[in-house]
């Protein structure tokens, strides 16, 4: 039982993390069709900016709840900044080229960016756990966690609640959802799809550095960091189906549980659990579980 | 007529003049300075160690180039030729490092390198440094497995630093002389061939010491993980008596952080081979009653000796900090080839041949950082051993801004490192045959 318990709750605070780092990716290649690699540079920045808006807060006597407000702010205010510039610069010149092209780069923005970082930041880790201790422990099944990682699970679901709530009830989730299925027919309902574009890109920008902000008080923060982000990203993305949020929040619970539970049963095959869970679906369904509808073209 | 040769005569002088000064000018730049190839991991979660590393070769840098470091290194440079460093990050893996080994040997026209803390990227390296024939001083990777398998006949390279065995066989010792009754321990390590090799020898070392113990969970995580909370669940769940591991750089910081906050070290005793490096970063954060080691005596096991004091003051006046080991490491790598090369040199100034330089360092014994000299024991002179040492952190002292190192014992070199020409899991399995502790 007291493995159960914590293979499952292991399992869900592993998995609302995946889906942090997962979501904006997912959303971006949903709306422009891109893998956009850069994703990965985007939780690096909101990471950093996280540490250092933490550090000030605590230097100026703030609570907990405003030391993370404080990150969460400062890291979304970067990540959209970075977005608005990337897409404006580079993305929008490259639209309707082939995807290896773009593919490529977002990777050189990536590159760039972990550059931009090492240069901005230095090489050295640094700490932001402040608000992680402040919160605390709770006991379930025997075993202490930290009231953060479990509140990240809160946080996670109200993030995809949002997310699908922006996509599926309101005007402008129309109009995103137009120009996924047409975006020509969109143009021609007097949709600016540029626009469209430039907000989704810059709200996936803006969603990896919340999760580098909120991941922050739990890790060392290094450059280079994002390289390892993107890879289990993609995978989550990728299982769930490429452009779903659905499909995100279903990968990243299976690829959480399939963790999980190799850690605690069979530790020996854990380091490729992720990537033999990616091979079975892709094997299966090779769109993922969850891919969006297409609209069939007569 | 007369003045037609005056001119003439005066325009060769010239002209010779001129291309003397060109003509010399290339031998001469050569033998101005000794260009080092130093590699540390400069980004990334190994940057948490690598940083060190380079602000420590800086330092020894600057100061043999000025003649400012105390006896026995107290001559300019190395050899009275200035060191010119260049420094390359060693994050990107083992094929990125390939590269930059390459571009420094051709592009660069280094002397020689010092560097790679990375397993992996020694053993990927050693090979190539043969090949180029470029001296390759591998400051501070630990597995045995460079000279007993990648590169078995070393000619061009060397390792100024002990192997983990060293470390691993001393952590045992240890642990059992605290826990004499000990009966499980766990292990956590990084899935690459340090951590590999870490667990199975200090498995192996325990067996040898106590064969009743057994080891319930042996996890392996990739480099650069940052969540470590089923490990931590999974540890916890069923704690051992004492839980082992080798991490180091980022990764070892993350690891104390979340372990701590979730009690499990209030379940497991813990065993840190680098925990040093914790202690370095995370200062007062550091888990109280953990046993640690320094790949060696650095940090706060050192020894009081007029290079050990100067390094430690000069550190500080210029990072505001005491040394970490890294640093320690990267100063044992610079001062090992100094005391080669001048060796070779048998006071001749200049540069000197490579392989008179190597030769020199076969069995040589040279000064270090932390007052315990190294010895160039095994492996053909290739492979150093050193005395090490272990101790338990009991806590931080606010007023010094340091930490409170208690029960420190020191190892002989020659009861933790195997015999020349012995690998080291036989030796482990021999029972330790030939140690003399």
């Amino acid at each position: 039982m007291g493995t159960l318990s914590a293979i499952l709750v292991d399992a869900a605070a592993f998995s609302a993390w995946l889906f942090l780092v997962a979501v904006g990716l997912t959303l971006v290649f949903g709306v422009l069709r891109l893998l956009n690699i850069a994703h990965g540079a985007f939780y690096s920045v909101g990471a950093y900016v996280g540490v250092y808006a933490i550090g000030a807060s605590v230097s100026i006597g703030w609570g907990t709840a405003l030391q993370l407000g404080a990150a969460a702010v400062a890291a979304i205010a970067a990540g959209a900044l970075i977005g608005v510039l990337a897409e404006r610069c580079v993305l929008t010149r490259l639209y309707g080229h082939p995807e290896p092209l773009v593919l490529i780069a977002t990777y050189a923005l990536f590159l760039v960016l972990d550059d931009l970082t090492k240069m901005v930041w230095g090489g050295q880790s640094l700490y932001a756990t402040q608000p992680r201790d402040n919160l605390g422990q709770i006991s379930i099944g025997g075993l202490q966690y930290p009231v953060y990682d479990i509140a990240l699970i809160a946080v996670s679901l109200m993030v995809a609640l949002a997310v699908w709530y922006t996509l599926n009830r309101t005007r402008i989730g129309h109009c995103v959802t137009a120009v996924v299925v047409d975006s020509e027919i969109s143009a021609a309902m007097g949709i600016n799809v540029g626009r469209i574009k430039l907000g989704t890109f810059t709200v996936g920008a803006a969603l990896g550095a919340l999760a580098g902000a909120l991941t922050a008080p739990k890790i060392a923060v290094s450059s280079g960091m994002g390289v390892e982000v993107i890879v289990i990203a993609f995978a989550v993305v990728v299982v769930g189906g490429l452009g779903s949020i659905s499909g995100a929040v279903l990968g990243a619970v299976i690829i959480g549980l399939a963790r999980s539970v190799t850690v605690h049963l069979i530790p020996e095959v854990e380091v490729f659990s992720v990537y033999l869970v990616m091979a079975g679906v892709l094997a299966v369904r090779p769109f993922g579980l969850l891919p969006p509808a297409r609209a069939r073209r007569i | 007529m007369k003045r037609i040769i005056g001119r003439s005569t005066l325009s060769a002088a010239i002209l010779a003049g001129i291309l003397g000064s060109l003509c010399s000018a290339g031998p001469a730049e050569a033998q101005d300075k000794l260009k080092i190839g130093f590699v540390f991991f400069l980004s990334g979660p190994g940057a948490a160690y690598g940083s060190h590393a380079r602000d420590g070769a800086k330092l020894i840098v600057e100061a043999l180039n000025a003649g400012k470091v105390p006896a026995p290194y107290n001559t300019p440079g190395i050899n009275g030729v200035q060191i010119d460093p260049v420094f390359v990050d060693e994050a990107g893996g083992a094929q990125k490092q390939l590269s930059e080994y390459r571009r420094l040997v051709e592009s660069e026209q280094v002397d020689m390198v010092i560097g790679y803390n990375s397993s992996a990227d020694c053993n990927a390296i050693a090979p190539v440094a043969e090949e180029s024939r470029v001296l390759t001083d591998f400051f501070h990777c630990g597995n045995p497995q460079l000279f007993e398998d990648i590169d078995t006949r070393p000619e061009y390279s060397v390792r100024t630093a002990p192997t983990g065995t060293m470390d691993q066989v001393a952590a045992a010792k240890y642990l059992i002389e605290k826990m004499p009754n000990i009966k499980t321990v766990s292990g956590i390590n990084q899935d690459y061939s340090w951590g590999q090799d870490s667990w199975a020898e200090f498995k192996a070392a325990m067996s040898q010491l106590k064969p009743d113990v057994q080891y319930p969970n042996a996890l392996f995580t990739k480099l650069g993980t940052s969540d470590y909370g089923a490990e931590i669940s999974t540890l916890a769940g069923s704690p051992s008596d004492a839980l082992f591991s080798s991490f180091w750089g980022g990764d070892a910081d993350a690891f104390a952080l979340q372990a701590s906050t979730r009690g499990l070290a209030e379940k497991s005793k813990f065993v840190l081979t680098m925990g040093t490096g914790i202690v370095d970063d995370l200062g007062e954060k550091t888990v109280v009653g953990s046993i640690f080691g320094a790949r060696g005596p650095h940090g706060y096991f050192v020894k009081t000796t007029p290079l050990a004091d100067w390094f430690k003051v000069e550190y500080r006046k210029t990072y505001n900090r005491p040394p970490p080991f890294g640093a320690y490491a990267a100063a044992q790598g610079i001062f090992g080839i100094k005391a080669a090369y001048e060796k070779a040199a048998a006071g001749v100034t200049g540069k000197q041949k490579t392989e008179a330089v190597v030769a020199a360092l076969q069995g040589l014994t040279f000064e270090t950082a932390s007052g315990f000299p190294v010895t160039m024991a095994n492996d053909n002179g290739h492979q150093a051993i050193q005395d090490t040492a272990y101790g338990i952190y009991s806590g931080w002292d606010k007023a010094k801004n340091e930490a409170i190192i208690t029960d420190i014992k020191v190892y002989p070199a020659e009861c933790v490192n195997p015999p020349n020409g012995v690998r080291a899991v036989d030796w482990i399995k021999s029972g330790f045959k030939g140690a003399r502790c």
